[in-house]
């Protein structure tokens, strides 16, 4: 990787080594992770006006050190104890020489005490070096009640008694699932929510990608965090074709293939393509290896059906997840005919109920079937249920396009 | 997930009389209700946004065809039970929490501190579409 030539790339890309290295030294990683904090925005506003230090990490370590110890001795002053503070400032820490920092930073914030409504924000914060601010905007929620929230999560954190080092190996893969499910988690609401609109936003998505990058840095070995990384990628490689000029949503058959980034899809193919030759294919992989069969189709209908049904059936097998067998429906009826589709969606009902997506799949099926009046039912049932604005706006659309079609 | 909860001023499911009818004491507990229910919501990291509307009195309706000017309708209207009292937006894990927090407002104190159990609407805002859409 590239070193980040912006402030404020550098502050995100140092901010897990100074977290680290003042955690390490001073213990209490609820109150470390605020002075870090503190120390990034002091950074931010001074190194544009005095020039950058000349060595920035070890810059970051001494100010949040210090801004710890003055909290330590406000504190203790607060509780009128006579406690000597001093000895706090006298030597910074040295920063770890280890890469392990930021990932054992990683599965602190996705502990699975926390909900994921929390754990994505303090990983933001404590590993991605964003202001609360930046996480508040991005999340649409005011800066005091993101800062709660991120308070919130850290004394749960806390509260764990966890040792500031990596989970015990009898833990480690149940806590590995739950940093990439956070990290998943992030990059979708980025995904999400990529409009014209929301260009103040920070970009989650991108976000999500360059902290995936750091854990599949630290563990290139373990090919579910490839599956992960290259699943992200070849997914974020679609995203210039994937809004209209209005923000509007554009299906995977109607994107012009032209304007998907290649350069993104020859990393994740290449990225997948390793980890799978490990042979202990996972969840993650699996939904890789699908985007990647999409994104080396030259057309949709160059897509190579019968191999994504056949992905999709290994998926449902491994999680027995329904949205999978949705998902396994539409490639059954494009390998093969609609009802064979359709005939898949049946068994359903029962499973998701009243959900959108079963409705949306269904009417795209029952068009491909021929049968646009019930088409239009279905997708008018769908865009009645979806929570996601720009996802009605194109269920209605289709609606409308068979309605008027006559 | 993000939710507003709506109350509008429909009738509220005790004998409980209009505002007007009730002690200082009253109000004065009703109103702190609010406040520390928004501040309990911001310490928990779940409240965007609380905001109460002026009366039916001041509202205005506005119907327009684009084209000739705009016809403004000034309150009181007859149908004022209908209309928007206030709201809250709420960011939360769950629409089990969103309810939670409903039956909280639901049961603010109200004439002589009984509960004045008044409905709330639960609306889930427009979001990111599931994970699983990927």
């Amino acid at each position: 990787m590239s070193e980040p030539t912006s402030t404020e790339g550098l502050l995100r890309a140092l901010a897990p080594q100074v977290l680290g290295a003042v955690v390490r030294r001073y213990r209490d990683f609820a109150d470390a992770e605020d002075a870090v904090q503190e120390a990034l925005i002091a950074a931010a506003d001074t190194w544009p006006v005095d020039g950058r230090p000349d060595n920035p990490l070890g810059w970051l370590i001494r100010v949040a050190s210090r801004r710890l110890a003055d909290q330590h001795r406000s504190d203790e002053a607060r509780r009128r104890r006579e406690v000597l503070a001093a000895s706090w400032s006298i030597s910074p820490p040295d920063p770890s020489p280890g890469r392990d920092d930021s990932l054992i930073l990683m599965f602190m914030c996705c502990h699975p005490a926390l909900t994921p409504g929390s754990a994505v924000p303090l990983t933001l914060r404590a590993v991605g070096g964003l202001t609360t601010r930046e996480i508040a905007t991005a999340f649409l929620v005011p800066e005091a009640t993101m800062a709660q929230r991120i308070s919130r999560a850290k004394a749960a954190v806390k509260a764990s008694n966890e040792p500031f080092a990596l989970p015990s190996s009898e833990h480690r893969a149940e806590r590995m699932r739950s940093v990439l499910h956070v990290l998943y988690l992030l990059f979708n609401e980025g995904y999400a929510s990529t409009s014209g609109l929301d260009l103040a936003r920070t970009d989650l998505s991108g976000e999500a990608i360059r902290l995936t990058r750091g854990v599949q840095a630290a563990l290139p070995d373990d090919p579910e965090v490839t599956g992960l990384l290259a699943l992200m990628v070849l997914t974020d490689a679609r995203r210039p074709a994937r809004t209209g000029p209005d923000g509007e949503l554009i299906p995977l058959g109607q994107q012009d293939r032209t304007r998907w980034d290649h350069e993104l899809i020859a990393e994740g193919v290449a990225l997948i393509t390793d980890a799978m030759r490990r042979g202990q294919v996972g969840e993650y992989q699996l939904q890789a290896a699908i985007a990647a069969v999409h994104d080396q189709a030259s057309a949709y209908s160059d897509t190579e059906w019968p191999k994504i049904l056949s992905l999709y059936t290994l998926l449902e097998r491994m999680t027995g997840n329904p949205m999978v067998t949705l998902n396994r429906a539409v490639a059954a009826a494009m390998a093969d005919e609609p009802a064979v589709g359709l005939a898949l969606l049946d068994g359903l009902d029962e499973r998701l109920g009243e959900h959108h997506r079963l409705h949306a799949v269904r009417a795209h099926l029952l068009e491909l079937d021929g049968r646009p009046a019930a088409a239009i039912e279905e997708f008018r049932a769908a865009a009645a249920r979806t929570t996601n604005a720009r996802e009605q706006r194109y269920l209605t659309t289709q609606a409308a396009r068979l309605a008027t079609r006559g | 997930m993000r939710f507003m909860l709506l109350q509008n001023y429909g009738q509220v499911e005790s004998d409980c009389p209009p505002m007007t009818e009730w002690t200082p004491e009253d109000i004065q507990a009703h109103i702190t209700f609010q406040q520390v229910l928004n501040q309990e919501l911001t310490d928990l990291g779940e409240l965007v946004d609380a905001q109460g509307l002026a009366g039916p009195e001041v509202a205005k309706f506005v119907v327009s065809d684009g084209k000739s000017a705009p016809v403004v309708t000034d309150g009181p209207y007859p149908e004022s039970k209908e209309l928007l009292a206030g709201y809250r937006i709420v960011d939360v894990d769950s629409v089990e929490r969103a309810i939670e927090i409903a039956a909280r407002a639901s049961a603010a104190p109200a004439f002589h501190g009984e509960p004045i159990r008044q409905p709330i609407e639960i609306r889930q805002i427009m979001a990111a579409p599931d994970p699983e859409l990927l």
